[in-house]
């Protein structure tokens, strides 16, 4: 079993790679031999995840905790760079739950996409997506580690911008890539400055890792300009990266627009696992996030966590209530409850955060399958306003949808999402650094209540809106399927996380449960769990007297609507973060690129224009030079030379005795000369 | 008394002569006279100096001298060829009028 | 006899090309690209049996002693990553021409005597052959853009010409002083008498004083600097990329620059590291304007060789960015190791990667009767999945996308400035994000979206095609996840440089 656990761990990525492989190879005629070629992929990988996560579940000492698998990458000039596997508890229950979700919902997609030409296109797209996301649960390197959230963010672009024909798809897959690129490096910043200062990017390599006390307690030793060490300067950098990839505010703008997907990406990407990777890398680099600060202090960067994940979550929340688009609001909901998960690791529970992360997976991808199932059922119709009823045609996904909303919105006791809000609003409560965020994920809560019971309400109660259309009807089983299996996932893990045996969080932490139904009764709980209790009671009730309906006109105001029409606009745009974008970051980016160009046009061209000009210029001066100079002083010697000659030659008679006379006359001269001078 | 300066007196009469001949005449030939005269003029200058001379060499006056006769026949030869062949191609043997050397 | 066997084989591929009569174009372009493509196969054994202890190859012929002119070449590590890539590309390209109806008796015999200079200033460690096979390039090129190129091609071939000529000038008399006043053009020689401060007391004692060091290295960086191009000596560049035939533009481009970059490497780093030391913050600010300014001219143009050309001038600002910084004084170890190798391995992907965007564009281009705006495209990734997918290939690593093989370069680059400079990694990661911005917008513009009419029956590509781009993705695919590969070839010069950067006091 030793020797054959790095091969298992390996295998758990390495499986849907191969799987997108040779799809890519495979034309689209050939498309449905590719669902059973991925599907047998993933469930393969997914026996592979449960088998090393099995061998995690001994708990116990660090060496078993951590099994690092590192290998050496390349090596520029002598240095070496290494790259590994981890087997860890955090990776194993995430690539557990990521092989587990992912396995169903590629069989929900059999159904859902049935009728895409590009069937087989589609099957390799979300088994690279897979693949990378197993390799960045399973790496030991923060550079593998952004290498598979980098290949997540492709797979992400490639499904998103899967219907690439429809403009708005294309559209939204460029804003999702650049939206998380700016993330991205903000991440490649904060790795570059770990490698910079402890000159590895492994997280575990016998002592010498990043996240073992040597590396950190040196990171933290070192103070950069703004007076923060370099352990919390460069979290702050990968909590960018997060942010990015996880839809915090102001990075969440793509995530909405991602739903222009096909639902099972929604649910896979978009809700279940991509989403969670920006979680994830916190929870992963949890311990650098919190050393530095005493017992009772607060590190920075966790603060910085908490904060983004309140606001995040009290901002997706408000605007979900005025969404009209049934994916849209789920939309908003999973950048709300991503922000739960935010809090809950900046408040110090990581537990608490990954027991959100894994229920919340959970639910909501069957939610998203439910709502798939609807749409799939109205024939495209996703607009809410216009549903109603369907209750009657469509008992199946309304039981599925149900469980999944009531885990949502905090239904007491039997659903997941109850114990995992609790466990977050409890670690929130107990943070020294302020009540802030406990009380915006308070507000949080009690409006994902609320508008979750709008959407239900508008989806499955009172009558049919829709004008004159054909009947809705009810998905097929391979659909039904997996949207059972998840519902049953939702109420089980309920057993893994209460208070009473919190086997989840002991099991991240590394040592034992112990049960002890004590803790359900402890005062501190049982003033959370009343709270709780509360918060869903009022928001389910606010929400079923403002909504409830009996008409069957879809072009009826909503109430918020008709009683505040100005709040429901902003609500409706999202809080004009959008237009905001457009009018001002597109704006910028489209000056800089003209900027550029007119720059292009107008200095560099004519900079050119103007070497070359005075390059000509210099040569008509040399070339005036030469003709005027020297051109001309050569005619004029040579002219003078001609006349001369003539003039001279107009001397010559041609008759011997005229020069002989002259040879006479001037020897003659010579003669009286010497004789002159000799006297 | 010395003969040299009446010798070198004759020779100079002798170039003289010679001299005007060249310059005065038109008709080549006699032109050609003159030049003889000239040159005979200066042999006689060499073998008075050489005979008049305080340690005369006995062989390279007369040597050069012999020289300078044989050479003026050769060219007194050339010469009158040179006129013979200008008679026949222009019909004149007067200098004066050949003036095919003008500038 | 290798060195020999490089000079001289293309030549003679050439000058039987030109012998060859009457044959027909298409079997002559055809076999252009077979004899091209038989170094590959030479550089490839003489690799296997590769000891980074000893040079590749070597070849010395004393011409002119009393001149100093000596003809000596000799190929090491950092050679041969260039040798391969020359070998790569030239094959490459004359296929894209042999396809797209370019090729011919003529193209190819110039591309091979293209090709053979190549290898020469790839080779060459005394100035006087390098610059003669750097002078004798231009002239092929020079051709090939003129007779081959576009309406505007005779004005953008003659500033090519012009203006990359003017840089060669500068550097001829750089390198005059330089043998009058130290006496040797050897650039070994030279890298010698610079490390130990000789070349700078000689021509402290020469009547120019310490000055004329200055102007001569200032010159010669001048001669470079045009070539690869830095802003703002690039003005040439867009015109020229453009108005080439795309296999002209991928030799431009995948090769021409590259000399540029090998010259940095070669000379300007072992000869004038007191020229980059002391300058050290104002060249990588130069260099980060080439990265932001190349990025955002990109995100601008429309026309795709045009956005093409600026992200070449924008993935070259990186190599150049790691160069400054490596010479920055009292950089460490790894960092100048890291932006090293970074810039070696950047030169050779960004080569690969660029050819084969532009193989692409030759593609598209013979597709839609020359267009190649964007806005003249549209959706027709419908119609080319496997032209959208391997021009996808190219265009992502372009970006950087890690698995292909613009990332590690990047990495590294990144890795190494951050270590030395960590401002400068910053801005230059802006760059990051606006190539980004201007690969996804040009996915989204020409290949995404409603199909536009004008191409409804555009074809994708056939299997001939598919073959010549093949090899070129393989590449890109095998070095994103293998680059020690390439490193491999390069790291023991890297270590030698890195040595002599850190003795530089």
């Amino acid at each position: 079993m030793a020797d054959a656990l790095p091969i298992l761990l390996w295998l758990v990525p390495l499986l849907p790679f191969a799987a997108a492989g040779i799809l890519a190879f495979l034309p689209d005629a050939a498309g449905r031999r590719a669902a059973p070629l991925a599907i047998g992929a993933i469930a393969a990988s997914c026996v592979c995840a449960f088998l090393v996560f099995g061998t995690t579940l001994g708990g116990g000492h660090e060496a078993v905790a951590h099994r690092a698998f590192n290998f050496p990458w390349f090596t520029f000039g002598e240095v070496p760079l290494q790259l590994g596997l981890l087997l860890d508890p955090l990776g194993a229950a995430m690539a557990a739950m990521v092989t587990f979700v992912s396995a169903w919902i590629f069989v929900y997609s059999i159904g859902y996409m049935e009728t895409d030409r590009r069937f087989g296109r589609f099957f390799g797209f979300l088994s690279l997506f897979a693949g990378a996301m197993l390799l960045l649960v399973l790496s030991n390197s923060l550079l593998l580690l952004f290498i598979a959230w980098e290949l997540v963010g492709l797979a992400s672009y490639l499904l998103i911008g899967f219907y690439f024909d429809k403009p708005a798809a294309a559209a939204a897959a460029q804003k999702a890539f650049i939206t998380t690129r700016i993330g991205d490096l903000a991440f490649l910043l904060g790795m570059l400055w770990l490698y910079s200062d402890a000159g590895t990017l492994l997280f575990y390599d016998n002592g010498a890792g990043l996240l073992e006390s040597d590396a950190l307690a040196s990171l933290a030793g070192i103070t950069t300009g703004g007076g923060l060490a370099v352990s919390a300067a460069a979290s702050l950098l990968l909590l960018v990266g997060a942010m990015g990839k996880s839809g915090q505010v102001p990075l969440h703008v793509w995530l909405p627009d991602a739903m222009e997907g096909p639902t099972p990406v929604s649910a896979l990407i978009h809700a279940a696992t991509m989403v969670a990777a920006g979680v994830f890398l916190v929870a992963r680099m949890h311990p650098l996030f919190s050393v530095g600060a005493a017992p009772d202090e607060v590190a920075p960067a966790l603060a910085a966590t908490a904060w983004v994940g309140a606001a995040t979550a009290l901002f997706a929340a408000i605007v979900a209530v005025g969404q009209n688009d049934i994916k849209r609001i789920l939309a908003y909901s999973t950048i709300s409850q991503l922000g739960f998960m935010m809090v809950a690791l900046g408040t110090g529970g990581m537990g608490a955060g990954m027991f959100h992360l894994i229920a919340h997976a959970f639910f909501k991808a069957l939610l998203f399958l439910s709502a798939g199932s609807v749409i799939h059922g109205c024939r495209g119709e996703q607009d809410i306003r216009r549903m109603g009823g369907l209750v009657k045609e469509m008992p199946w996904t309304f039981l599925t949808y149900a469980t999944g909303m009531m885990a949502l919105a905090g239904f007491p006791f039997v659903f997941s999402g109850f114990w995992s809000k609790e466990a977050v609003l409890h670690s929130a409560e107990q943070w020294p650094g302020g009540h802030g965020p406990f009380l915006l994920a308070v507000a949080a809560a009690l409006l994902t209540a609320f508008y979750m019971t709008r959407q239900a309400l508008l989806v499955f109660f009172g009558r049919a809106r829709k004008p004159g259309v054909l009947h809705p009807h009810e998905s097929p089983a391979s659909m039904l399927t997996p949207m059972f299996v998840l519902a049953a996932g939702t109420i089980l893990l309920v057993v893994v996380g209460t208070p009473a045996w919190p086997w989840l969080e002991s099991y991240l932490a590394g040592h034992p449960a112990s049960l002890d139904f004590g803790a359900l009764i402890r005062p501190e709980s049982l003033k959370l769990i009343a709270l709780s209790l509360a918060l869903v009671t009022t928001g389910v009730g606010l929400g079923w007297k403002v909504f409830q309906r009996e008409d069957s006109d879809s072009t009826l105001p909503d109430p918020i609507e008709h009683r505040t029409p100005g709040l429901w606009k902003a609500l409706g745009a999202a809080l004009y973060f959008d237009a905001f974008n457009n009018a001002v970051v597109i704006r910028l980016c489209a000056l800089c690129g003209a900027l550029a160009a007119a720059l292009e046009r107008f200095f560099f061209l004519p900079l050119l224009a103007l070497g070359e000009s005075l390059g000509a210029a210099f040569a008509r001066i040399t070339g005036e030079a030469d003709h005027r100079a020297l051109n001309r002083g050569f005619n004029g010697v040579c002219d003078a030379l001609r006349s001369g000659a003539s003039a001279t030659s107009r001397r010559q008679s041609g008759r011997p005795q005229t020069y002989l006379r002259a040879i006479g006359i001037g020897m003659a001269a010579l003669v009286f000369l010497y004789l002159w001078i000799s006297w | 008394m010395s003969p040299l300066p009446f010798l070198l007196t004759l020779s100079s009469v002798l170039f003289a002569i010679g001299l005007f001949a060249v310059l005065s005449r038109r008709n080549a030939i006699l032109i050609l006279v003159g030049i003889e005269l000239m040159l005979n003029a200066g042999n006689l200058n060499f073998i008075a100096f050489w005979r008049f001379s305080p340690h005369p060499d006995p062989v390279a006056a007369p040597v050069f001298v012999l020289f300078s006769i044989a050479v003026a026949a050769a060219e007194a030869a050339v010469g009158l060829a040179i006129i013979l062949l200008l008679f026949r191609h222009t019909r004149t043997s007067r200098i004066n009028q050949l003036n095919s050397l003008r500038g | 006899m290798l060195i020999l066997f490089l000079l001289l084989f293309p030549l003679l591929g050439a000058a039987l090309l030109g012998a060859w009569r009457g044959a027909n174009p298409r079997v002559a372009g055809w076999m252009s690209v077979l004899w091209s493509a038989v170094p590959i196969l030479a550089l490839k054994a003489a690799a296997l049996g590769y000891d980074p202890g000893v040079p590749l190859a070597q070849w010395h012929l004393a011409w002119m002693p009393m001149a100093g002119m000596d003809l000596r070449f000799e190929a090491d590590g950092l050679s041969l990553v260039f040798l391969m890539l020359t070998a790569f590309v030239t094959p490459f390209a004359l296929a894209v021409a042999a396809r797209v109806g370019n090729g011919g008796r003529a193209f190819g015999a110039l591309a091979l005597i293209l090709q053979a200079m190549l290898f020469g200033v790839f080779t060459a460690r005394h100035f006087i052959p390098w610059f003669l096979c750097w002078e004798l390039t231009l002239i092929p090129a020079w051709l090939l853009i003129r007779l081959w190129g576009g309406p505007g091609a005779p004005k953008a071939g003659a500033r090519f010409f012009i203006v990359t000529l003017a840089g060669s000038i500068a550097m001829l008399i750089g390198f005059l002083a330089i043998q009058l006043v130290a006496g040797t053009m050897d650039f070994d020689a030279l890298a010698d008498m610079a490390k130990d401060g000789q070349l700078a007391e000689a021509f402290s004692e020469s009547p120019g004083g310490s000055m004329a060091l200055l102007w001569v290295a200032a010159g010669i960086f001048l001669g470079l600097a045009v070539k690869v191009p830095l802003v703002p000596l690039h003005a040439w560049l867009p015109g020229a990329y453009a108005e080439a035939p795309s296999p002209v533009t991928m030799l431009l481009t995948g090769l021409l620059s590259k000399m540029g970059v090998y010259g940095f490497l070669r000379i300007m780093l072992p000869v004038f590291p007191d020229f980059l030391h002391d300058r050290a913050p104002w060249l990588g600010g130069l260099a980060l304007v080439t990265i932001v300014y190349g990025a955002l001219a990109a995100l601008a143009a429309t026309d795709l060789k045009r956005i093409l050309a600026y992200s070449s001038v924008n993935h070259l600002g990186y190599c150049m960015l790691a160069l400054f910084t490596a010479a920055v004084p009292g950089a460490g170890e790894s960092a100048i190791s890291a932006a090293i190798s970074g810039a070696v391995l950047q030169a050779f992907n960004h080569g690969v990667i660029a050819s084969t965007l532009f193989a692409g564009v030759a593609f598209l281009e013979a597709r839609s009767g020359g267009l190649r705006n964007l806005n003249d495209f549209g959706g027709i990734r419908s119609r080319t999945p496997v032209l959208c997918g391997l021009m996808g290939i190219a265009l992502f690593a372009s970006l950087g996308l890690p698995g292909l093989a613009g990332f590690p370069g990047e990495f590294l680059i990144f890795l190494g400035v951050f270590g030395i400079r960590p401002v400068f990694a910053a801005i230059a990661a802006l760059g990051l994000l606006f190539t980004a911005v201007f690969v996804v917008r040009l996915v989204k513009q020409v290949f995404n979206g409603p199909l536009t009419p004008a191409h409804a029956a555009i074809r994708d590509l056939d299997n001939g095609e598919r073959a010549i781009l093949a090899p070129a993705v393989l590449v890109i695919i095998a070095i994103g996840v293998l680059p020690q590969i390439v490193l491999h070839w390069s790291n023991p010069w890297t270590v030698w440089i890195t040595d002599f950067l850190q003795l530089i006091p």
